[in-house]
């Protein structure tokens, strides 16, 4: 008898994927997201391509509002949900392991939700019920997709409490998240995100609201469990200190697009997006000897009703009147390849690029 | 755990001593600081053209002729320890707890209280148990589909009962269900002699009462849902796969309830102290009704009991409802 993968294709078969062939196991294509509000249409991911194989970490990153967390709430399904999911424009297509989601019913999505994909959320306190033990909670996430009782469940839970590193597991099982510190809560919330063995983690800026101390903790505790459970992992941050430290690739995302993509050396070796020179610019570096100021991005971020016309980034952008004509102005710019698996959209010609980055913005960092 | 329970019994003691203080200081002390002589006072329990011997009688037998603090003091002390009443050719001991007897009727108080209780209670039970359930069903309702047809008409209902007045929706129930097509009973039966019965004709009261109070539970819930439906442990309940009936009821409804505990128990403390105009609507001879009549005879005794019941429910209730809040929230302690 063929074994059978959790999402139905049979081990070794090649998954299905997307018409022309793709294999990879998370394969987001053109995505779009949008809602209707009174002021417009906001579109707040407007036209998103990634993917991602099992085993590799990609970063999404980019500043408030450019889409990072609408795009990894569409990846599980979460904004069709509740009173406003009737509202929600979602158009593109998301594949995982073989799966389309948008198309696909939404109980077969939900049978996916925690057992194929799982979500860690910034704040672990509001995001755990204030009325129900950690314990409970890790219960109820195995039990919906494992047909066991709940002495066999607990016995789980406390397991993985204990595989991410909470002292005394079989005691603090039956505490609720206010008794448990910050960091600890962060803890048991990715054990109830594993306590399945998903094979995608999405984890939305699970640093945040941490101290720096055990910011890295945390980072390390995702790094040990990807290599262990061999999960694909999304991150989502603004912090490029994070990215660094822990990304295969990276994906930077300005206005609801994305405007670079590459491997995490590519994208902080080689950058060849102004936004991304930017964020690089803006973000402190401890092994640099500097005591020149950080170098904000001017301006503020795109309105996502009325998206400039042309390259979304054109009213922020130091080089925008280089290219002729008035091509950043009208044309939108699409990703193009810039180098093996790194995508640019910029309207720079590569001379152009490689000319800024090596002379203005390279000796400043 | 225990000397939270005696500290709270300390202070409701402390409570409703200062509410027989304030009530009796109302209705006696006022009067003589207003100008009334004993006499006077001592006039209005008597029939017409009293000789000044019967005014004399009655000032000693109601304890008129005493300093109002005396009197005070006689009434705390019935209660604790009971009291032996000169009735002019008899004397009559009445045990504790003794409310003392009433002016007009000369029928001991702490009795009729207990005889009507039951009625109220039954009146106000029955109506709890029906507003929880139809305001919490339409408030959950509402606020799963903002806007929608049922969210309008319930929303409509709400507004409609909590602006219609106990006397038309009460008279309107009782003409059309108990008059027009007689399908309740008219007399209350007690519970312990035909339950049916005693449901059938309590039914109307319980409806009118109920559209009253469930209107306000209803909004309560709607916007504690509405609210809680967006929290971020809502999220991570649909984001582990649950169902969305069970998100709602489990992880939803849990958190927008225990707000509403809170005021569940503070309206049901109050009406176990007479639903005055409910009693009356439905010639219920409840704690409510007894208030009513006893004002109206300017009879102290009866209101100074029926006002220390009333208090006495709100002060319990309102410890029910700390130790359900502690019970319901883990956040919450108790010390």
């Amino acid at each position: 008898m063929t074994e059978l993968s959790k999402t139905g294709a049979a081990v070794g078969e090649p998954v299905k994927g997307p018409s022309d062939g793709s294999t990879a196991f998370l394969d987001v294509r053109d995505l779009k997201v949008h809602f209707p509000t009174d002021d417009g249409l906001v579109k707040s991911v407007d036209g998103l391509s990634f993917s991602l194989e099992k085993g590799k970490t990609l970063c999404i990153v980019g500043e408030s509002g450019s889409g990072k967390s609408v795009t990894s709430l569409a990846v599980m399904g979460l904004h069709r949900l509740g009173a406003r999911g009737k509202n929600v424009r979602m158009s593109g297509e998301i594949w995982l392991g073989g799966k389309e989601l948008i198309s696909a019913e939404p109980d077969e999505v939900r049978r996916l939700r925690g057992r194929e994909m799982a979500m860690i959320f910034q704040d672990p306190l509001s995001a755990m019920h204030p009325y129900y033990t950690i314990g409970s909670q890790i219960v109820e996430a195995y039990r919906v997709h494992h047909d066991v009782n709940k002495k066999t469940a607990r016995k789980r839970a406390i397991e993985m409490l204990d595989r991410v590193g909470i002292p005394e597991p079989g005691k603090r099982v039956d505490n609720y998240p206010h008794e448990f510190s910050g960091g600890m809560r962060q803890r048991a919330m990715i054990a109830m995100a594993l306590v399945n063995n998903p094979e995608l983690l999405i984890a939305d800026e699970p640093t945040t609201a941490l101290d720096v101390t055990v910011q890295a903790q945390i980072l390390d505790l995702i790094r040990d469990l990807q290599k262990e459970f061999g999960s694909a992992v999304v991150l989502i941050t603004h912090d490029l200190g994070v990215v660094a430290e822990i990304a295969d690739d990276v994906l930077v995302m300005y206005g609801g697009r994305c405007v670079e993509r590459g491997s995490v050396d590519d994208v902080f070796e080689r950058p060849q997006h102004p936004y991304t020179w930017g964020l690089l610019g803006s973000m402190p570096r401890i092994d640099r000897e500097t005591s020149e100021r950080l170098i904000p991005v001017k301006g503020q971020p795109p309105s996502l009703i009325n998206v400039p016309s042309g390259c979304a980034f054109h009213p922020r952008c130091p080089y925008a009147d280089i290219p002729k004509g008035d091509v950043t102005r009208t044309v939108r710019p699409e990703l193009q390849p810039v180098g093996s698996g790194h995508f640019s959209a910029c309207h720079l010609s590569a001379e152009d690029r490689t000319r800024i980055w090596t002379e203005e913005i390279a000796p400043k960092l | 755990m225990i000397s939270y329970i005696l500290r709270r019994t300390l202070a409701a003691v402390i409570l409703l001593l200062v509410v027989t203080a304030v009530t009796f200081a109302i209705f006696f002390l006022l009067p003589r600081l207003a100008g009334q002589t004993a006499d006077q006072l001592a006039q209005q329990y008597i029939g017409k053209s009293p000789t000044q011997a019967d005014i004399e009688a009655v000032k000693q037998n109601l304890g008129l002729d005493q300093p109002v603090y005396v009197q005070y003091w006689d009434f705390i002390k019935g209660i604790v320890s009971g009291a032996t009443y000169d009735l002019g050719p008899t004397t009559a001991h009445c045990s504790a707890p003794c409310f003392g007897y009433s002016f007009k009727t000369h029928v001991e108080v702490w009795p009729q209280l207990t005889d009507r209780l039951p009625v109220t209670v039954s009146l106000a039970a029955g109506a709890a148990v029906l507003w929880l359930v139809g305001g919490v069903t339409a408030g959950v309702i509402s606020a799963l589909k903002p806007r929608s047809f049922a969210d309008r008409t319930f929303m409509g209902i709400a507004l409609a009962g909590v602006s219609l007045p106990m006397f038309f929706t009460g008279q309107l129930a009782l003409f059309l269900f108990t008059f027009q097509w007689p399908i309740f009973g008219r007399e209350y039966v007690p519970f312990t002699e035909n339950p049916s019965q005693w449901a059938n004709t309590l039914f109307p009261a319980w409806c009118s009462l109920a559209l009253l109070y469930s209107a306000i539970y209803a909004r309560l819930t709607r916007s504690g849902m509405l609210e809680t439906m967006n929290e971020d442990f809502i999220r991570s309940a649909r984001a582990k796969g649950l169902r969305e009936r069970k998100v709602v009821v489990r992880h939803g409804l849990r958190a927008a309830l225990t707000p509403i505990i809170t005021v569940f128990g503070m309206d049901l403390g109050l009406l176990l102290g007479g639903a005055v105009i409910t009693e009356t609507v439905f010639s219920l001879h409840g704690i409510g009704e007894y208030a009513v009549q006893s004002i109206r005879d300017n009879d102290l005794p009866p209101i100074l009991g029926v006002t220390l019941l009333a208090a006495f429910f709100v002060v319990l209730a309102n410890f029910l409802v700390d130790l359900l809040y502690a019970a319901a929230d883990p956040r919450v302690r108790i010390s």
